[in-house]
């Protein structure tokens, strides 16, 4: 088959020697960070962006694709012994796996927390690399029109799916694409929105400097705030007979995690949705598929098999409408996508044609990162039990020195560092108000791709708007965006409707 | 939370009708050889954040959801982060003039014995290391020079040892 020609290929790039260390310092430094109360795959990525010039593009994805692996590997290790999740992806683990630690069993829920995240993560890369070819081979037949509603359509997802304020998720989506347009214009050369002639805005806001200032400055800030008391960490051993009885216990859970494994991916590309809400998805299928639902929130390990097979399956799965479509499916897809136009690369499904190597070489390097990743999990949970107990001001040091130093690295701009620190405090006050941060970040991304998009068709059509719902795929793509815009609308008439027809309101 | 919720929503509307004059100085409608002018999206997406800002603003006088939690919910919070953020720009503001060395070594300094409230061991050993670490990584491994401000004398001799 040709898929597997190319997936031998690809694994000639993944396991050469310097790729193999790459991938295991990876996943390392990716565990690390998600089990660190507060950071997740996103903060990790956003921190060591700056950092991968060292290496060659290939190189450099497989380390960012390997810590965000890793990552979700680690969100679950906090989430078990300290009863805070990791990350936001973590956060049902919590649910079962917090129990489980108090009853004793903390070895068992890391254990059945790291397979269980290596079956996720497996199943889903199998289906990642059969999706992957069929998907960027539609998209080959992509004009800018159908670029433009694709766009559009990843925008809506988020007013439509995204679960947060509309207004505010609008709001964000504005100011990301405005940000976008700062710097020079692409048709007519321009410099645009320098803010009476700053030269540090003549090069635009670089989307790197957004996501340091707001995952790294901003999360740190968040943190001290949410978490300035120090978390028991739970003690946890781990033996071998432990870990047999720990696997054996989880051939009886293959169910529910090919379940959270499926559901997960295709939850993953979805742009608004992603991890976090796949996670609690299965959570609740296994909860309500089982023979004992009642024992679920009171440490059953299946509760903990789930969410985590699940969220390594998303993560997978908002990879691919990244790098098929050049459409990230989370931000922190969004940030692997701005480093590859960082490193000259062109994200979308032409890269399926002209960087082989590249695109193989990432898709193999998932399974080599998902077998790092299981192996480094379970042989260091001492070492990460031990890590958790780090004081809080000791990480938010370390981490604002390299958000400065990584911030200034790439162009060498004291202008970039202000803004970093200038995002970091404003992106802290909007979280803070439930202003959600994705689609600002998403937005900054995809920005450019929307404005060039539009205006090329624009200009070929002679300003004739109706090309968009004229092409067939294009057409489709609106329709959906436009059914999702008016999601929340529908929602709020049935409920008024509801509250109408009953004359006693619940509030 | 209303107040910070009015706030916030009025800055908003601030920055997006700053986004929008500056806009305006480009053409902001159809342009007969180039399609849209360099203005129009930047203007355009600067009205729509402004609406919806100015509705965020408006929904605050009419219905209240989140009225019953607070903006920051443990006070005591505040003067940390205020150091953090003061410390974090007078650190910044440092660089041009001692070189980065200096001043995050200065902001190490301070953030882990002043709000850490760490030992002086593990305060001098990370101090100490981080810059040695920061050295190796960007200037010698990278080759991207860090900036020394006064400081650059001092660095002669190692970059004939490094480079």
């Amino acid at each position: 088959m040709d898929v597997l020609a190319l997936l031998a290929d690809g694994f000639a790039t993944s396991i050469s020697p310097l790729n193999l260390l790459i991938v295991l310092i990876g996943v390392t430094v990716g565990i690390f960070i998600g089990a660190m109360p507060g950071l997740g795959s996103v903060n990790g990525v956003a921190i060591v962006l700056p950092l991968t010039f060292i290496v060659p593009p290939t190189s450099a994805i497989i380390l960012l694709a390997a810590i965000y692996y890793g990552a979700m590997y680690g969100g679950a290790i906090s989430s078990i012994l300290l009863g805070i999740p990791g990350a936001s992806t973590a956060v049902a683990t919590t649910f079962d796996g917090r129990p489980m630690a108090q009853k004793g069993e903390a070895g068992l829920a890391l254990i059945v927390a790291a397979v269980a995240s290596f079956i996720g993560g497996t199943v889903s890369v199998v289906l990642f690399t059969a999706f992957a070819v069929p998907l960027a081979d539609m998209a080959l037949a992509f004009g800018p029109a159908e670029e433009f509603a694709l766009v559009l359509l990843a925008f809506t997802t988020f007013v439509g799916l995204g679960g947060d304020d509309i207004l505010k998720t609008i709001v964000m989506i504005c100011l990301g694409l405005v940000l976008s347009t700062v710097g020079l214009d692409i048709i007519s050369g321009e410099p645009r929105l320098i803010f009476g002639d700053m030269p540090g805005f003549y090069s635009g806001v670089s989307f790197l400097v957004l996501a340091i200032g707001v995952y790294g400055v901003g999360e740190v800030l968040y943190t001290i705030e949410t978490s300035r008391n120090a978390p028991m960490v739970t003690p946890a051993r781990l033996t071998f007979s432990e870990l047999r009885a720990g696997l054996s216990k989880m051939t009886r859970m293959w169910r529910t995690m090919s379940l959270g494994s499926v559901l997960g991916f295709f939850v993953g590309i979805l742009p608004a949705a992603g991890a976090t809400p796949a996670a609690l998805m299965s959570y609740g299928v296994a909860k309500s598929i089982s023979k004992r639902p009642e024992s679920f929130g009171r440490g059953n390990p299946e509760g903990v098999a789930a969410p985590e097979t699940a969220n390594n399956a998303a993560s997978t799965g908002s990879l691919l409408p990244m790098l098929t479509l050049g459409i990230p499916g989370s931000p922190t897809t969004a940030l692997l996508l701005g480093g590859m136009v960082m490193w000259g690369l062109t994200p979308g499904p032409m890269l399926f044609v002209e960087q082989k190597e590249f695109v193989w070489g990432l898709i193999s390097s998932l399974y080599t990162a998902n077998v790092a990743a299981v192996l480094v999990n379970i042989a260091l949970i001492p070492v990460f039990v031990w890590a958790l107990r780090m004081p809080f001001t000791v990480l938010c040091a370390m981490v604002l020195v390299l958000c400065i130093v990584g911030g200034y690295a790439p162009d060498q701009r004291m202008h970039d560092v202000w803004m970093i620190a200038g995002f970091g405090v404003a992106g802290y006050v909007l979280r803070k108000a439930d202003y959600p941060l994705a689609p600002l970040v998403l937005a900054l991304v995809l920005g450019p791709l929307m404005e060039k998009s539009f205006r090329q068709t624009m200009i070929a059509e002679h300003g004739d708007v109706t090309v968009f719902v004229d092409r067939p795929i294009s057409a489709v793509f609106m329709a959906i965006s436009v059914l999702l815009f008016l999601l929340p609308l529908i929602r709020l008439l049935r409920r008024s409707r509801a509250r109408a027809s009953n004359p006693a309101p619940a509030e | 939370m209303l107040a910070a919720d009015r706030i916030i929503a009025l800055a908003l509307m601030g920055l997006s009708l700053c986004f929008m004059i500056y806009a305006l100085r480009l053409p902001i409608g159809w342009e007969p050889e180039t399609g849209p002018g360099a203005g129009a999206f930047p203007f355009w997406l600067g009205l729509g954040m402004l609406l919806a800002s100015g509705a965020i603003l408006a929904r605050s006088f009419v219905v209240r959801p989140h009225s019953d939690e607070t903006f920051i919910p443990d006070a005591d919070a505040i003067p940390q982060i205020l150091g953090v953020i003061g410390l974090l720009l007078g650190a910044i503001a440092l660089i041009p003039l001692l070189g980065a060395y200096i001043a995050l070594m200065l902001f190490l300094l301070a953030y882990l014995r002043i709000i850490g409230g760490h030992g002086w061991v593990l305060t001098g050993i990370l101090t100490l290391t981080t810059p040695v670490f920061l050295f190796f990584f960007f200037e010698v491994t990278l080759k991207i020079l860090l900036p020394k401000g006064i400081t650059e004398p001092l660095f002669y001799p190692l970059y004939a040892m490094f480079f």
